[in-house]
């Protein structure tokens, strides 16, 4: 290394001069701010990406429910609109706190990133849990996709006689009711009865928040790995791309939610 | 994204990184230097031996397929097993060979050093999407054991949701093929946007770069389509969601929409590198600036715009509005301009060019003439009331084989054989290169022209027996084919021999202005010795110096080196 140093003495040599790089800047690149633009666009390109997989998802959400917009209104009264909500406001908020994180690291306040951080991750359980009270509701309910839906014995636990609410594919003789439909009482107690086409329903139900979900899985990752380097003192005002980073891609979790919360629990007529 | 923790002090030999000024090939040794390389360089090379091997795998199927055609009736194999071979072909060259060949092999290799970089922006992510594509080789090709897909490699419902199981390993495969695609992509436009050397500006870049950039573009914005709807598609197989099941509510022809909202893109992602490479070879060899080098720059980006909006030509006759039909037919037509463009440009640039007839100019010659009858072809399919006429027969066969074979494969020829000298440090014989040139150029015509009259006269493809009157055109083709491979083996042959026969190649041995030949033969592992500072474009052959276009950049510096060594 030292004759190496010598013959790069006074010439612009590549960059392995080690005296002048401060620790975290990568060999290939010239300068902090050259390393930290392609970090951010790195991040922003493959943002794009995830935007146009789940933009395949919101297209078959518009076609299939422009094939079947009466099975869309039906099924979405299923949907528990105050625990999406409360999601919502989780994940807004754990989008604030993963902002202040990124804020507290420029500024260099260590342990107060720290805090951010955990209050973001712990926000991510929260809605993780939520999802799993609404998850195993809808599998008491068989409300399933595909083949799995209307599981047996499941609507049996809906007292007979109780009012069954509007829904017009039962007042409809051009589709009578089998044994297939599923009758169930809805968010709102009513109960309701679903053609098994409304399987198309929870299918998409189940592929886009389980997609999303498996990303809020991915989002905690990345940002348990943050706090973990944060918590080692690998950041400071000059070098935090890493926490900028993993609070750029938990807003893009939290931004997919925003547009699928309204468009599986709230578009439809209301009651 | 993530920092490498580099020690503020100690030797990068050390830690296993080499000398920057060492040939990238000796800067370090052993097996563990090449699997966790993050050298952008022997990435290439290690995705080049992969993409090669694939494309033996392939072009075996391609020969059992058109063995089996050369009489009617059975000739080698029964109906199921042809029916996967043409599909274990179409996938294999598809997803495991054209769409990684010469982005992630060449581009890998060049991208960098065209624009003065010492590597990609991301060297560990690059690193990893060779083992992503390793992984997805292994999950495609494991359909094989589990009892072959039979399908097609358009994977198209219903029939996908019927047959054997082994279509889920075979499009989980390519899935996961798609991520180490949408990784290179995102490198390469990062690097691009961020690395460029003090002079490089946007007009400055070789037309290369700006093939890969556009290249790049499609790989990040189609493939994830790709990827949901191959997970919808499993999804559908596993638990039947129902997305494109009729049965289920769902939409088969929704999965053709949005299988070619990826795969049309796709072709751009074949072709337009292969354009790429081209306006080297021409530049290279007629040594005369590009003519209209802004607008060829365009092209790729106009093609790479145009390939999103013009899929519905897949579907014309799959059930879609006369109206949506109209319009991407009229899309369609749009797409013979930025190709129009680059084809006039590079005749353009020859007129009154010094043109060397070098092996690797053959083949730009070659991707002219073959790309233009590949493209005007095309125009006949974009015509609705000819479309109905021609879908599913072998004309449509010819037509993509002329622009995937005869433009990307051609294409990725003649840089191999152009760039074979940078990349190995050895001289190919030219006079082998030339044969196989013209047993390729000769095979392929062969091979290709009865498919197109046989089409015309509606021979379906995939068809696995036909009438009396085809016979003569299938055993014609069948013949080409063996020629082609001939052809293939030659070349093949003369690039291996050069390694341990070749004499050594000088730094610039076709005397290009291009930037990638101004540094050491094989470069140095920082590409340059010293950060380039450009004061020219990669075709002024009227600025650059006689040095240049003979020894390229600071030998003097590198003779000093070597001598210090010494």
């Amino acid at each position: 290394m030292a004759n190496v140093s010598e013959s790069m003495a006074g010439t612009e040599r590549v960059g392995h001069d080690a005296h002048a790089h401060p620790e975290f800047l990568q060999h290939h690149f010239d300068t902090p701010t050259q390393q930290f633009n392609a970090s951010k666009l790195g991040m922003w390109v493959f943002i794009a990406t995830e935007i146009l997989m789940f933009g395949g998802l919101f297209c078959a959400y518009a076609i299939e429910r422009g094939l079947e917009p009466q099975i869309f209104d039906d099924a979405h009264h299923f949907l528990n609109k105050i625990m999406g909500a409360s999601n919502t406001v989780v994940l807004l908020f754990s989008s604030l706190t993963a902002a202040l994180a990124v804020r507290s690291a420029q500024v260099g306040k260590r342990n107060l990133t720290s805090f951010y951080l955990v209050v973001t991750l712990l926000c991510a359980c929260a809605f993780l849990v939520i999802k799993y009270f609404e998850y195993s509701h809808k599998f008491h309910l068989g409300l399933l996709p595909g083949h799995c839906f209307g599981h047996p014995g499941l609507s049996a636990a809906i007292q007979d006689g109780q009012e069954v609410g509007t829904c017009l594919h039962v007042n409809a003789e051009a589709a009578p009711v089998t044994p297939e439909w599923v009758k169930a009482v809805d968010e709102s107690g009513h109960v309701r009865l679903l053609p098994p086409r409304a399987n198309m329903f929870f299918g998409l139900y189940f592929v886009m928040t389980g997609l999303h979900g498996l990303h809020v899985l991915i989002g905690m990752s990345i940002l348990t790995w943050v706090l973990v380097k944060n918590i080692r003192g690998k950041f400071s005002p000059a070098y935090f791309t890493p926490v900028d980073l993993g609070a750029l891609y938990w807003h893009l979790v939290d931004l997919v939610w925003i547009y699928l919360f309204p468009l599986l629990y709230l578009v439809g007529k209301p009651e | 994204m993530a920092a490498v923790e580099f020690p503020v002090a100690g030797g990068h030999a050390a830690d296993g990184h080499g000398d920057p000024d060492a040939n990238y090939l000796q800067a370090t040794h052993g097996f563990r230097s090449w699997a966790l390389t993050v050298d952008h360089k022997r990435i290439g090379l290690m995705y080049l031996t992969m993409v090669s091997i694939a494309f033996l795998v392939g072009g075996i199927f391609a020969l059992l397929v058109r063995l089996e055609l050369f009489t009617r009736g059975k000739t080698i194999v029964d109906g199921e097993t042809y029916n996967r071979f043409f599909t274990l072909h179409g996938a294999v060259m598809v997803f495991l060979f054209i769409i990684p060949s010469v982005p992630a092999a060449l581009g890998n290799f060049f991208l960098p050093i065209m624009i003065g970089a010492r590597d990609v922006a991301f060297p560990r992510i690059n690193l990893l999407s060779f083992y992503i594509y390793l992984c997805g080789v292994c999950i495609l090709l494991s359909s094989i054991i589990m009892g072959a897909v039979d399908t097609g490699w358009t994977f198209y419902t219903p029939y996908s949701l019927q047959t054997s199981n082994s279509v889920i390993s075979m499009t989980l495969g390519v899935f996961v093929l798609g991520f180490s695609s949408i990784l290179t992509g995102l490198n390469f436009l990062v690097t691009v946007h961020t690395m460029r050397a003090p002079g490089i500006t946007w007009t400055r870049m070789p037309l290369f770069v700006w093939g890969m950039y556009a290249t790049s573009l499609i790989q990040v914005l189609a493939t994830p389509v790709l990827a949901i709807t191959l997970l919808l598609l499993a999804g559908e197989r596993f638990f039947g969601i129902g997305i494109f099941d009729p049965k289920l509510g769902g939409d088969p022809v929704l999965f053709q929409h949005f299988f070619w909202f990826y795969s049309h893109p796709a072709v751009y992602i074949m072709i337009v590198p292969g354009m790429a490479i081209n306006s080297e070879l021409i530049a290279t060899f007629s040594r005369r600036a590009i003519f209209g080098y802004f607008a060829v720059a365009m092209s790729s980006i106009g093609l790479a715009i145009l390939g999103f909006l013009v899929w519905g030509h897949h579907l014309f006759v799959a059930g879609m509005s006369e109206f949506a039909t109209m319009m991407f037919s009229a899309l369609t037509f749009l797409v013979a301009i930025p190709s129009g463009v680059k084809v006039f440009n590079w005749t353009a640039t020859m007129y009154k060019g010094s043109i060397v007839w070098a092996s690797p100019m053959l083949y730009a010659m070659a991707f002219i003439f073959l790309f233009s009858i590949g493209g005007l072809t095309g125009l006949f399919l974009g015509t609705l009331s000819v479309d109905v006429h021609l879908t599913d027969t072998y004309f449509v066969v010819a037509h993509f084989h002329y622009v995937m074979m005869g433009g990307t494969v051609i294409a990725f020829l003649g840089g191999l054989l152009y760039w074979w000298p940078k990349m190995t440090g050895r001289m190919h014989d030219e006079k082998k290169a030339k044969i196989g040139f013209w047993f390729v150029f000769v095979g392929f015509n062969t091979v290709f022209i009865p498919q197109f009259i046989m089409g015309s006269r509606g021979m379906p493809r995939r068809y696995y027996d036909y009438l009396p009157q085809f016979e003569p055109f299938h055993k014609a083709s069948t013949i080409g084919s063996w020629i082609l491979a001939t052809g293939l083996f030659i070349t093949a042959f003369t690039l291996l021999e050069a390694l341990w026969k070749g004499r050594k190649a000088p730094r610039n041995p076709w005397g290009s202005a291009g930037y990638e030949w101004m540094t050491d033969t094989p470069p140095c592992l920082a590409n340059f010795h010293s950060t380039p500072v450009i004061t020219r474009g990669p075709y002024d052959y009227h600025l650059a110096t006689p040095e240049e276009l003979s020894t390229g950049w600071d030998e003097v510096e590198a003779g000093a080196h070597t001598k210090k060594k010494d």
